[in-house]
Formats: structure tokens, sequence, C-alpha cells
């Protein structure tokens, strides 16, 4: 293209007029004032969306609030955290090393880190809380029983009656029989303290006194029902545009629209747990995010991308008194 | 002294350099800026390069490019003054601690401002983008004006994921539960623990807005210094000029 | 001291889809008022302010 080469000629001289100031007409321009007034417009329109419309400030879910809603799948999940099958107790880094963590292909940056941030679901959920508290005779008993048992027999316990439970659809009553050691009467005994009130304040204490570090309380949340039912109800499933939503009905984060978009894509939301992608859906698409965003930021230099203002003109429109102006002052 | 050859008293405006015989001259004054001698200062150093660069009539002008005549212009300045509301609720609410908002209704108002400044914010930041993108805004050494804008897009997202992560309601506990996940997968949850509510609250509150601030100045402080972009093909004077002398027509091409 | 909360969040908003394509009616006004700024930002006419030239 001819202009190309007319391109590298004008840059040499230095007449590439985007690059330095302009020669053209000017016009009044008053800095100060516009940024007064973007302030005072953009108050007082925050002043009345905030006066009409307030704000999303759903209460938080606590371990008292599910132990009573939905008892059975608390017990149920108290078991499985013994047993070490809950989502939680078998997660890997950096929680633990129990699991191996999502790796795509040689990449493995979930284990580059190890365990910052140690999680003992059995001890930490179940058997520490029931000890904190003064228990009753059943409970301090079964406490005593498990301690006093092996690692290799307290998981044949659990895991027994994690199957056991599963198999009577999590109606304990309906439990075969079977060697289930003292994992009944902890889960009833976590569960009657969940009910109480007591085990909210025991996981935010965790034995000491300041404390500002959730994590143990929101994968025990996670691991059952209750949360999960929570944000299906609130439709803030990922599978369903939840990355974008509010509860309530408020605005949420649109602009997380392309983040949320790839979990709506079937490949990455299957109901298959073996398929690759589903599996390993959150890595590959904060990977692809990384590499959109890069797009972004080095927008200038992609050939083609850096052309389409060019090809659909709508900067036409944004500049049409100027080409106007332009066109008069260049007319024989 | 010498008797006889009375000193003369030196009147303040004497000119420096000039003395009666055998007086020395009172010391010189400092001179202004521009001189060689004090060429060896970093400040002197420092204080031309920027008033070179962004003299304060390039900082503060009263006069801009007849080009720029459209309301999508308003956009980056409506961005900014979103940023200060955001900014103030914010402090208001930082003073008084994350849970406040729960139990007062000045609080939730305060709340309900932040939230609403915020949606404004990136409404007016997305129509921004998307007019500097059709308007082509990095020709001209503009470049890094585009990078440290959309850099400034990107941790914006963050520090609002962090503001979302403590709101001590059921909406944080979701979302961190949720987050966790992509975070850990890459490695970064090994660090960046969004069930932490102190480290969540102090980069919300703390590290991440001073991040965007220190990208938003530098952002606005490159479009004072290289101007507004000039429209895609656009002529001016000078061009013009050598237009008729026979050099190729300059364009401002993307 | 609250009751027990149960687990029932306010009404969610109301949801159009077409297909696995949902959005709340909050985020498609938002997102419907960015592209209505954006079109009249560059279609509706901009006073001339004074020139100096």
């Amino acid at each position: 293209m001819s202009t190309r080469t007319a391109d590298r000629k004008k840059s040499a001289k230095g007449t590439d007029i985007a690059s330095r100031e302009w020669k053209g007409p000017w016009r009044r321009y008053d800095i100060i004032k516009e940024g007064v007034i973007a302030i005072v417009v953009v108050s007082i329109l925050t002043v009345l969306l905030a006066g009409l419309f307030s704000s999303p400030d759903e209460p938080a879910l606590t371990f008292q609030g599910w132990a009573t809603s939905a008892p059975d799948n608390f017990y149920a999940t108290a078991v499985q955290e013994l047993a070490g099958t809950s989502t939680s107790a078998s997660y890997g880094p950096p929680y633990n090393t129990v699991g191996e963590g999502i790796s795509v292909g040689p990449l493995a940056p979930q284990k580059w880190f190890g365990v910052t941030h140690p999680v003992d679901a059995a001890n930490d959920f179940v058997i520490t809380p029931l000890r904190t508290q003064g228990q009753s005779a059943d409970v301090t008993d079964a406490l005593a029983t498990w301690d006093a048992a092996s690692a290799d027999q307290q998981t044949a316990w659990a895991t027994d009656y994690d199957t056991a439970l599963t198999d009577a659809e999590g109606d304990a009553t309906a439990v075969a029989d079977g060697d289930y050691g003292p994992v009944p009467v902890l889960a009833q005994g976590l569960t009657d303290i969940a009910a109480a009130g007591v085990l909210d304040g025991i996981l935010i204490s965790q034995g000491g006194f300041y404390q500002t570090d959730f994590t143990k309380q929101v994968l025990f949340l996670g691991d059952g029902s209750y949360l999960d039912d929570a944000a299906t109800a609130a439709n803030l499933q990922g599978s369903t545009w939840g990355m974008m939503n509010e509860t309530g009905s408020y605005p949420g984060q649109a602009w997380l629209w392309l983040y949320s978009f790839w979990y709506q894509i079937p490949q990455f939301n299957s109901d298959n747990p073996d398929d690759y992608l589903t599996s390993h859906a959150d890595a590959i698409i904060f990977y692809i995010m990384a590499l959109l965003s890069l797009v972004l930021i080095f927008l200038p230099y992609i050939p083609g991308l850096r052309s389409i203002p060019r090809w659909i003109p709508l900067h036409r429109l944004i500049w049409r008194d100027y080409y106007r102006t332009q066109a008069k002052s260049l007319a024989p | 002294m010498n008797p006889e050859s009375p000193i003369p008293a030196v009147q303040p405006d004497s000119t420096p350099g000039e003395s009666p015989a055998g007086v020395r001259p009172p010391p010189a004054t400092e001179v202004p800026d521009d001189r060689e001698e004090n060429a060896g200062t970093w400040t002197g150093g420092l204080r031309r390069a920027w008033m070179a660069k962004l003299p304060p009539d390039k900082l503060l002008p009263e006069r801009q490019p007849a080009y720029v005549a459209s309301w999508i212009y308003i956009f980056g300045v409506a961005t900014l003054a979103a940023f200060l509301v955001i900014i103030a609720t914010g402090l208001v609410l930082a003073f008084t601690g994350p849970a406040w908002y729960h139990t007062s209704s000045l609080g939730l108002f305060t709340n309900s401002m932040h939230f609403w400044s915020v949606q404004l914010f990136f409404v007016f930041m997305v129509v921004h983008l998307w007019g500097k993108f059709w308007m082509a805004a990095w020709r001209g050494r503009r470049v890094m004006t585009w990078i440290t804008g959309v850099v400034a897009f990107l941790a914006s997202i963050g520090t609002a994921f962090t503001g979302y992560l403590v709101q001590t309601n059921f909406d944080s506990q979701w979302i961190s539960f949720e987050a966790k996940d992509g975070l850990n997968a890459v490695g970064i949850g090994a660090f960046f623990n969004v069930a932490n509510l102190g480290q969540m609250l102090l980069l919300h509150a703390c590290l991440l807005p001073l991040v965007v601030g220190v990208i938003v100045v530098w952002h606005v402080l490159l479009v004072r210094l290289r101007g507004v972009v000039p429209p895609i093909d656009a002529v001016d004077k000078e061009v013009s000029t050598a237009s008729l002398t026979g050099d190729s027509v300059s364009e401002a091409r993307p | 001291m609250d009751p027990i909360y149960l687990a029932s969040v306010s009404d969610p908003a109301t949801y159009v889809g077409w297909g696995w394509l949902s959005v709340s009616i909050p985020n498609l006004i938002v997102i419907l008022v960015m592209i209505a700024l954006f079109v009249l930002a560059i279609v509706l006419p901009f006073p001339n302010g004074r020139d100096k030239s």
C-alpha cells in the first residue's frame, strides 16, 4: 500500500499528526469546571439510586441455621468430614495433601506453594469443636473411644458409616447394622451443638481470641447442601451465569460477563465428573481469561484487531463535525 | 577599610558584579531555574524535566483541540468522578467497620451509595473503553495511555471483587466459596485467601485502592501529556502547508 | 438475638433467557443503559463552544 510507505516517510520526518502537538484549530475548555460538574452530577445520581433502590444485604448463613433447617444434611456432612470423603477433606493444596488439585498438562500451580492454609477436616470441623465444649456423657465416651483408636480404625468406622448412610439415603434411622464405632454419636453430638448455636462461636474463635480467617467455616459450610441450595435459590450458580448475578433484584457484576460466559459452555459444566474440561474448568477458564486480558492490554500491537476501528468507521460519527470542516478547508 | 575610599552604601538594587574597587560584591542571589550552574541538583533536574513536558498550562489547560467535540468525551471524567464518590463512601464505611451497615440505616444508605457508585463507575468506564477503542486512541505514542487504562480496568475488577468478599453477609460467603476454586487451581489461592476477612478487607480498603489510584493518576497524566488523540486521517495547518510543498499528506492512522 | 435463620434469601430477580443465555432484568437494564449511553454519546450533536483558532 502506498500509504504505508508514506507512513514510514512521514514518521521519519516526524509529521505523524497524532504524535505531535495539534496545529489545527482549538476551542475553549474549562477542565476544572468539567471535573466539578462531573462530581456533582455523579454524586446526585448516586444519592438518587441509593435512596430509591438501597442495596442487597442477605444475612450470612450460620451453622445453627443449617443444623436446624437441614439437620439430616448437617449430620451426613459431619460423617463425611470424619470419613475424609467431603470436598474440603479431600481438596488438596492449599488446605491439605489429601488431594492432588488441578493440573493442566504439565502445569500444576496448585501444588507449587504447598499447604498454606492447613485444614484437617475431621479434627477441625468435628473432633476439636466437640472437645472444646462440655458434652453429654455419651459424646464424651464417644470421643474417648475415637481418641483411643488408630487412624486406620477411625477411617474404617467413618467410611463404613458414610457408605451405609448414603445407602439409606441420609436417613440415620434406616442405616443397616454395622460396626461404626463412635461415629454416629459424634455426628449427632456435633449436630446438637450446631443447632444450639454453639458451633458458630467455637469455629470463629478456634481456640484463640482474635480471629479474622474464616477459611474453616467457609469450607465446612460449603461441604453440605445448605449453602449450595441457598445459592441455587438466588440464581448464583456458576452454570447459570451466577458469577455476574446478585441476590435480590439488584444488578450484579455485569463486567464479569466474559469470565462467567465460559462456564455456560456445556463442555465446561457437564454432569460427568470425569469429563476433562468439566473437572479442569476452573484452571482452563482462568488461563483463557488471563490470555484475553493480555490481548486487551496489548491490543495496539496486535495487527488486525487494532485495525478494526478503521474497518468499521464509527469514528466518522464521533468526529463528523471535524471531518466536515476538514473537507471544507481542503476543498479547492 | 581604607578611609580614603569610603565604601558607598550598597543599594538593594545594585547590579550584582558591580562594586566599588576593592570591595567584594555581595553574594549573588540564587539565579532562576535555567542556569547551567544549577544543573547538578536532582531537584532542579526533575523540576526542569517536568516543566518541559507538562507545564501548568498543559496540566490544567483552558483550551483543547477543536475536534474534541462529542459527548463520548465525558465518560473519562465521569468515571473519575464515580471513583471519587466510591472513595468517599468507602472512607465512611472503613471508619465504621465492615459490619456497621447491617444494623444501621445510615450505614445501609452509605453502603447503598458505595454499591451504586461502583455500578456507575463500571458503566462509565466501559463506555469510555468502547469510545477509546473505536477512536483507536492508542495512536501517536499513546500506547501507554491505553495500557494504563486497561490495567486500571482489570485492577478495578480485582478491587471490586475484594469488596464483594468483605460484605460479611451471604453474598460474601458464597463468593468466597466459589472463587477459591479458580484461584486455588492456578496457585494464587495459596497466598490470596478469599475466606480470610482480615486480608481481603485490608486489600480492599487500603492496598488495592492505592494501586488503582496510582494507575489512574498515571493514566490521566499521560492524557494531559500527549493530548487528546486526533481523528483518524486528520490533517492540520502544518500538514496542509506541507502538502502544498509536495510532501505526502499526513494522516493519523491507527 | 434473631430467631434461627432459615436459608431463604429474598426473592431473586426475574430472569430472561434464550437457551443457555440467561440474564437478570437488573443486569439487562445495566447493559442496555451502557449501550444506550454509548450510542447516544456518538450520535447526539455536541454544542460547539467558542472557537479559538
